[in-house]
C-alpha cells in the first residue's frame, strides 16, 4: 500500500531533498513550469539521489524508463501525485 | 605578507613533519612552485606555493616535531592584495567547509599551473561505441531501486582501472626524474565543488572491485567530496585520473595531468552518432574518449593501445 500524499505534501518533500542536495539554491527562485536542470547545478549523481530520497521516503520507484517525464519541477510533482495511491480501507477489529 | 602555513593535506590530518626546505629567504617563487617537503602518516608531500612572490622569512627549521596544520611556516613578500582575500570573500554559506578546503583547493590549483609548465602533455582522442554498455546498463538497472543504480560512468571507471593493469607507463608517479609504476590502481576521479573547484579524491583498487561495489563506492566518495569528509589516503593515493563531463554536456574533454601521476583519461558526453559498416550505416550511441599523458613515460603508439583497450572492454560491459 502506498501512502496517500497531496500535492502540497510532495511538493514539500521534493524541495527539501533538493536543499539537501544542492542547499546553495534558493527554492524560493525555481519555476516550477521550466526545465529543472537548467535552473540547479544537478548532475547524473545528484539526480540519482534524488530519485533514492523520493523512493525512501515517498515510497515510489522511478524506473529509468520515465526519467524523460521529470523536466520540471511540476512533471515531478503531477508524477508523483498519479504514482500514490489511495490507502487501502483499514482492517476492522473484531472481537 | 602572505602566509605559508602547514597545509591540511585530507580530512583527518591534524599536522605533519617539516622535512626540508626547497627554497631559501631572498628568493622569488611562482604560484605552483615546490616550498617544501612535509611528512604525512601516508606520504612525504611536496608543497607548493599558491602565491607568488620573494621569500621573505622562513620561521620553522626542518625537524622531528609534529607541526599542527595551520601553523605559519613562512612568509612570502608579495605585490600588492593577496588573491587568498579576495579568495576568502567569495565564501558564502558553507564557510567551514570552504575554510577546510581552501588549502586544497589551492594547492590543486597551484599544482595545474606546475603540470602544464612541467609535463610535456601528449593528447590523444578517439570515438568510443556505447551501445553495448547502454543496453546492458539499462537491463541491469530495470531490476534495481535507485539507489542501487548503475551510471555510464562507473563503467569508464572499471574499464579505465582494468586497461591500467595491462599498460603500466600510465599507472603510477613521476618522482625525482623517474617514474615508479604502482602494482595497485587508485582511479583519481575529478569532482567539481558545489561552490566552486575540484577535488581530485580516488578510490582504492578499482580494478580489484565488483562493479557494484565500486558504483556505491564512487557515489559516496563525491557526496563525501561535496561535504568535506574525505580520508587522507583518498587525497594522495591516486595512480591515475579520469575527468567526465558528459553531464555538462561537451562532447569532449582535455584534462591536465596531477603531478605526480602521469596520465589522465576525459570522457565528454554519450550522444548519437553515425556508425559505418561496410555498406551501410546507422546512429548508434558514442562517447569520445581522450588520454592527455605525460611523453617522459609513454609515447602516442603505447597511448593509443591503451584507448584501443578501454574501447574493447566497453564493448563487453558485462565482463567489467
Amino acid at each position: 500500500m502506498t501512502q496517500k500524499f497531496t500535492a502540497e505534501q510532495i511538493r514539500q518533500a521534493v524541495l527539501k531533498f533538493i536543499s539537501d542536495i544542492a542547499p546553495e539554491v534558493n527554492l524560493k527562485e525555481i519555476v516550477p513550469g521550466k526545465l529543472l536542470r537548467d535552473q540547479i547545478d544537478l548532475d547524473s549523481i545528484d539526480f540519482l539521489r534524488l530519485l533514492t530520497m523520493i523512493h525512501e521516503v515517498l515510497g515510489v520507484n522511478i524506473p529509468e524508463s520515465d526519467y524523460a517525464k521529470l523536466v520540471s519541477l511540476e512533471d515531478i510533482i503531477a508524477y508523483l501525485e498519479a504514482k500514490t495511491t489511495s490507502p487501502t480501507p483499514r482492517a476492522i477489529k473484531i472481537g | 605578507m602572505y602566509e605559508f602555513k602547514m597545509p591540511s593535506l585530507g580530512a583527518e590530518m591534524e599536522s605533519g613533519k617539516l622535512l626540508e626546505w626547497r627554497v631559501k629567504p631572498g628568493d622569488t617563487v611562482k604560484k605552483g612552485d615546490i616550498l617544501a617537503l612535509v611528512e604525512t602518516t601516508k606520504s612525504n608531500i611536496e608543497v607548493e606555493t599558491w602565491q607568488s612572490g620573494v621569500i621573505e622569512k622562513i620561521l620553522l627549521e626542518p625537524s622531528d616535531k609534529e607541526i599542527p596544520v595551520g601553523t605559519v611556516l613562512a612568509l612570502i613578500r608579495t605585490e600588492g592584495k593577496t588573491e587568498e582575500k579576495e579568495v576568502k570573500k567569495e565564501v558564502k554559506k558553507e564557510d567551514h567547509l570552504s575554510d577546510k578546503y581552501l588549502p586544497m583547493r589551492q594547492a590543486i590549483a597551484a599544482a595545474m599551473e606546475r603540470s602544464n609548465r612541467e609535463i610535456p602533455h601528449y593528447y590523444l582522442e578517439t570515438m568510443i561505441p556505447m551501445k553495448r554498455t547502454i543496453n546492458w546498463l539499462s537491463q541491469e538497472n530495470q531490476n534495481l531501486p535507485p539507489a542501487s543504480r548503475l551510471l555510464p560512468v562507473v563503467c569508464l571507471i572499471k574499464a579505465v582501472s582494468l586497461a591500467a593493469k595491462k599498460f603500466p607507463e600510465f599507472n603510477g608517479f613521476y618522482l625525482e626524474d623517474k617514474f615508479q609504476p604502482s602494482p595497485k590502481v587508485h582511479v583519481g576521479i575529478v569532482v567539481s565543488l558545489r561552490e566552486g573547484g575540484l577535488m581530485v579524491p580516488c578510490i582504492h583498487d578499482t580494478a580489484d572491485k565488483k562493479i557494484h561495489q565500486l558504483a556505491n563506492e564512487t557515489y559516496d566518495l563525491i557526496q563525501r567530496t561535496r561535504q568535506g569528509t574525505l580520508r587522507a589516503s583518498e587525497i594522495t593515493d591516486a595512480t591515475i585520473s579520469l575527468t567526465s563531463l558528459g553531464d555538462e554536456g561537451v562532447e569532449k574533454v582535455f584534462g591536465l595531468i596531477y603531478p605526480p601521476q602521469v596520465a589522465i583519461l576525459g570522457f565528454g558526453k554519450i550522444y548519437q552518432a553515425m556508425i559505418v559498416e561496410k555498406e551501410t550505416f546507422r546512429p548508434e550511441p558514442v562517447i569520445t574518449a581522450t588520454l592527455s599523458a605525460d611523453h617522459r613515460v609513454s609515447d602516442g603508439r603505447r597511448g593509443a593501445l591503451f584507448l584501443n583497450a578501454i574501447r574493447a572492454l566497453l564493448q563487453e560491459p558485462e565482463k567489467l
